[in-house]
C-alpha cells in the first residue's frame, strides 16, 4: 500500500496490464511522446516502446474504429480520448461497431477494448470541454460504463476493464487526477466491474453519488452528521451494469434517497436509478427520490457561473434535509 | 512505389469507342474503356496465365452468387426475407476477382451489399441464405440479417450497415496483423459513396502513416442509393484521391474479373511484403436497385442496358469460350451444379428453425456480469 494520486494509480494499472499481456496496446492523442495531456501515460513510451504506446493524429472516429477492428482480430486496445468530449466524434464506432458486434455476429466477434479518458467538468474550459456524457453510453446494451472516484477504485477497476472481454467506457474525472489515496501495489489487485461500494455507512438517508460527486457527498455526510443526520454514501462505480441491489438494500434501510450527479438531469443516470428505486422499493420510501444534478445549461466559462452549474456540498446537504423533512 | 491511375475515359471525348450515355435523368459517369477489342485482348492474355481449375473456379463462383441473389430477390418478394436486401448483381467481378487473389486466412470486410463477398470468402450459401431468412442456422444465428454476415472460420468480419463504418475497422484488423507480425492482408470493400465520409479519409491517412497492410477496394457503381456520383462528389477520380495520402492506387475495370484479380494481386504483394496499403478504384455498375424497394427513377433503362452489355459474367464466359477453356456442355454443367447449390441453400434455410426466444438475450456481452457479485 502506498498513497498515490488518481493519475498515478491509473498509470500503474496501464503499466501493469501492458506488462502482463502483450496484446494490450495504448493509443490516443499525445499519449506517447507528450506522455499524456494529463500525464496519465507518463513513462509508458520509454518503458514499453512505440509498438505498444502509439500517438495518433487527431482523428477520433478513425482511431476508435481502428481499435475496434484490432480487438476483433485478437488484440486488447486501450483507446484514450484526450477528453470524452472528443469521443463524440467517435460515437459511430463505439455504438454502431463496438457495442453491437458480438450480438450481430451471433456471438462470434467479441470486442475487448477500453475507451478511457477524462470526462465531466474541468476548470473553466467552457461548454465544449466540460461534459458528463455517461448517460449516453450507459444507454447502449453491449457497453459497460465505469466511473471511479478514488485512486484505489481507479486502479482496480481499470485493470478489470482491460481484462474484460467487452467494450468498456472508462470515465475519469478531470478535476480528480490529483486526488490522493491508498492504493495496493499488488499486481493482482483488481476490483470487479458491476459492484457498488458503500463509501460511508449510515442509517437515516442514502446518497447515491458517482465520480466527482462522491467526495462532495462524503463532505455533505460530515456536515449532516453534525446536524444529527446519519448518511450512507453509495458509489455504484460501474454505471452499466448497475449494482442496483446494493442501492436498494441501503434505501430499504434508510427509507430516504438523494442521487447526486455532475451531469444534466434530463434522461440521465439519476433518472434511471430513481425509476428503479420507485419500481422496486416504493413501499420503503418515506419521501420522494430527490435528484441533485448539474445545471441544465451548457457549461459557462465565467468562474462564478461555472460554480453555480456544478452541484456542491450545500445542495446535497439541502436535498438530504428535504427528504428527511428537516426544513 | 506508386502506380498512377490511368486516365478515366471521360477525358477521351474524341474516342468513338466510348459510348455516350444520355445525361438526363440518368447521370452515370462514363464506363472505363469500352474498346471491346482491347478488353478482349487483355483478357486473353490474362487467361493464358492461369490454370484451368482456377478459371473454372472463378466462373463458377460468379454464376453461383448471381443465381443465389436472383433466388434471394424471389424470396424477398414472397416475404421470406425481411428488412433490407441489397443485391450485388452486376458487380460480381469485383468481390470474386479480388477475393480470388487472397488466402483463406486473409481478412475481408465489406458494407451491407455483402452476400457475394461472404460466399466468395468461403461461407456456405446455406449459412448465408439461412441468415437472410432470419433462421437459427444462419451465419449470425439470425441476429444479423442481410447486412451483418460474419464467419470467424473464414475471417469474414462483416457485414456493416453504416456507410464507411467498415473502413476504420478493416484498418484496425490490418493494424492487428502487423502488430502480431503475420503476413495476412485485409481487403476492405466499400461503395464510392463511402469516399465522402470522414472515416475513409481518416483511415487512409492512418494506413499510410503506420504502413498497414490494408487493401481498400472502392466499388464504384456510380450511385449512392439514388444519388449519382456526379451529384455527390466534387472531384470524381477516386483513385486520384490516394495521392493525398501517398497511397498506391489503381483504376480498375470492374467488369473484368481477371483485371480485378490482377490488380488485387499487385496490392497483396505490396501488403504482404512491405505492409503497404493500396486503394483500388474499381469501376462497376449495379444492375438492380439500391435495395429491393428502389423505384429506380434516377436512371434510365437505356443506361442500365448499356452497362448490361458488359455484364461481367457474360464477358468472362465469352473469353472462356473463345479460348476453349470451357465447352458448351461444360457451361451447362456449371449452371446445373449452381442450380443445385442454390436450391440446397434455400432448402436449408427453409428447414432451419427460428432462433429460440432465449437467443434474444444472449451475445450481448462476452462476459456478462451479475451486478453486485464479488468474485
Amino acid at each position: 500500500m502506498a498513497v498515490v494520486t488518481m493519475r498515478e494509480a491509473l498509470n500503474q494499472a496501464l503499466r501493469e496490464e501492458m506488462l502482463r499481456d502483450e496484446n494490450v496496446f495504448l493509443m490516443g492523442e499525445e499519449v506517447a511522446a507528450y506522455e499524456g495531456a494529463y500525464k496519465v501515460t507518463k513513462g509508458l513510451l520509454a518503458e514499453l516502446g512505440d509498438k505498444r504506446v502509439i500517438d495518433t493524429p487527431i482523428t477520433e472516429l478513425g482511431f476508435a474504429g481502428l481499435g475496434v477492428g484490432a480487438a476483433m482480430a485478437g488484440l486488447r486496445p486501450i483507446i484514450e480520448f484526450m477528453t470524452f468530449n472528443f469521443s463524440i466524434l467517435a460515437t459511430d464506432q463505439i455504438i454502431n461497431s463496438a457495442a453491437k458486434m458480438l450480438y450481430m455476429s451471433g456471438g462470434q466477434f467479441k470486442v475487448p477494448i477500453v475507451f478511457r479518458g477524462p470526462s465531466g467538468s474541468a476548470f473553466q474550459v467552457s461548454s465544449q470541454h466540460s461534459q458528463a456524457i455517461e448517460s449516453w453510453f450507459s444507454y447502449f446494451p453491449g457497453l459497460k460504463v465505469v466511473m471511479p472516484s478514488t485512486p484505489a477504485d481507479a486502479k482496480g477497476l481499470l485493470k478489470s476493464a482491460i481484462r474484460d472481454d467487452d467494450p468498456v467506457i472508462f470515465m475519469e474525472q478531470e478535476r480528480m487526477y490529483g486526488n490522493k489515496g491508498e492504493v495496493s501495489d499488488d499486481v493482482e489487485f483488481t476490483i470487479p466491474l458491476g459492484v457498488a461500494d458503500i463509501k460511508r455507512e449510515g442509517t437515516d438517508a442514502t446518497i447515491v453519488a458517482r465520480s466527482l460527486m462522491v467526495p462532495m457527498a462524503l463532505k455533505a455526510a460530515d456536515v449532516l452528521e453534525q446536524q444529527g443526520v446519519s448518511c450512507e454514501v453509495i458509489d455504484p462505480r460501474t454505471i452499466r451494469p448497475l449494482d442496483i441491489e446494493t442501492i436498494l438494500k441501503s434505501v430499504k434501510k434508510t427509507n430516504r434517497v438523494v442521487i447526486a450527479e455532475e451531469s444534466h438531469p434530463y434522461f440521465g443516470v439519476s433518472a434511471e436509478i430513481g425509476s428503479q428505486i420507485m419500481e422496486r422499493a416504493f413501499d420503503y420510501l418515506d419521501a420522494s427520490v430527490r435528484r441533485v444534478s448539474g445545471a441544465d445549461v451548457p457549461m459557462p466559462y465565467a468562474k462564478n457561473l461555472e460554480e453555480l452549474a456544478i452541484p456542491g456540498v450545500d445542495q446535497i446537504v439541502a436535498a438530504v434535509r428535504e427528504v428527511a423533512y428537516l426544513d | 512505389m506508386r502506380k498512377r491511375a490511368p486516365e478515366p475515359s471521360r477525358r477521351q471525348a474524341g474516342d468513338k469507342s466510348v459510348a455516350v450515355i444520355d445525361e438526363e435523368p440518368g447521370e452515370a459517369i462514363d464506363s472505363p474503356s469500352l474498346d471491346q477489342e482491347a478488353v478482349k485482348e487483355a483478357q486473353k492474355e490474362r487467361l493464358s496465365g492461369l490454370d484451368r481449375a482456377t478459371l473454372i473456379g472463378i466462373y463458377h463462383e460468379m454464376v453461383l452468387v448471381r443465381r443465389f441473389e436472383e433466388k434471394a430477390a424471389e424470396a424477398y418478394s414472397s416475404g421470406k426475407i425481411g428488412g433490407f436486401c441489397h443485391l450485388y448483381i452486376g458487380q460480381e467481378a469485383v468481390a470474386i476477382g479480388a477475393i480470388s487473389a487472397i488466402r483463406k486466412d486473409d481478412y475481408a470486410l465489406t458494407s451491407y451489399r455483402e452476400h457475394a463477398h461472404a460466399i466468395a470468402k468461403g461461407m456456405t450459401p446455406e449459412s448465408v441464405m439461412a441468415e437472410l431468412y432470419g433462421k437459427a442456422g444462419g451465419c449470425s444465428k439470425g441476429k444479423g440479417g442481410s447486412m451483418h454476415m460474419f464467419d470467424r472460420e473464414v475471417n469474414f468480419l462483416g457485414g456493416h450497415g453504416i456507410v464507411a463504418g467498415q473502413i476504420p475497422l478493416a484498418t484496425g484488423v490490418a493494424f492487428a496483423t502487423k502488430y502480431k507480425g503475420t503476413d495476412q492482408v485485409t481487403l476492405c470493400f466499400f461503395g464510392e459513396a463511402a469516399v465522402n465520409q470522414g472515416a475513409f479519409h481518416e483511415s487512409l491517412n492512418m494506413a499510410q502513416l503506420w504502413k498497414l497492410p490494408c487493401i481498400y477496394i472502392c466499388e464504384n457503381n456510380q450511385y449512392g442509393m439514388g444519388t449519382s456520383l456526379k451529384r455527390a462528389m466534387s472531384f470524381q477520380d477516386i483513385a486520384e484521391k490516394a495521392r493525398a495520402y501517398e497511397i498506391a492506387a489503381e483504376f480498375v475495370d470492374g467488369m473484368d474479373v481477371l483485371a480485378v484479380r490482377e490488380a488485387t494481386q499487385r496490392a497483396v504483394e505490396r501488403a504482404r511484403k512491405d505492409y503497404l496499403p493500396t486503394l483500388l478504384e474499381v469501376r462497376t455498375y449495379r444492375f438492380m436497385g439500391h435495395s429491393m424497394s428502389d423505384p429506380g427513377n434516377y436512371r434510365t433503362r437505356a443506361e442500365i442496358e448499356q452497362h448490361q452489355e458488359r455484364d461481367p459474367i457474360k464477358l468472362f464466359a465469352a473469353s472462356l469460350k473463345e479460348e476453349g477453356v470451357l465447352s458448351d456442355a461444360e457451361f451447362k454443367e456449371i449452371e446445373a451444379k449452381v442450380k443445385e447449390q442454390v436450391e440446397r441453400a434455400v432448402q436449408f434455410a427453409e428447414d432451419s428453425p427460428l432462433p429460440a426466444a432465449e437467443e434474444l438475450f444472449t451475445d450481448v456481452y462476452a462476459n456478462p456480469i451479475v451486478p453486485g457479485k464479488r468474485d
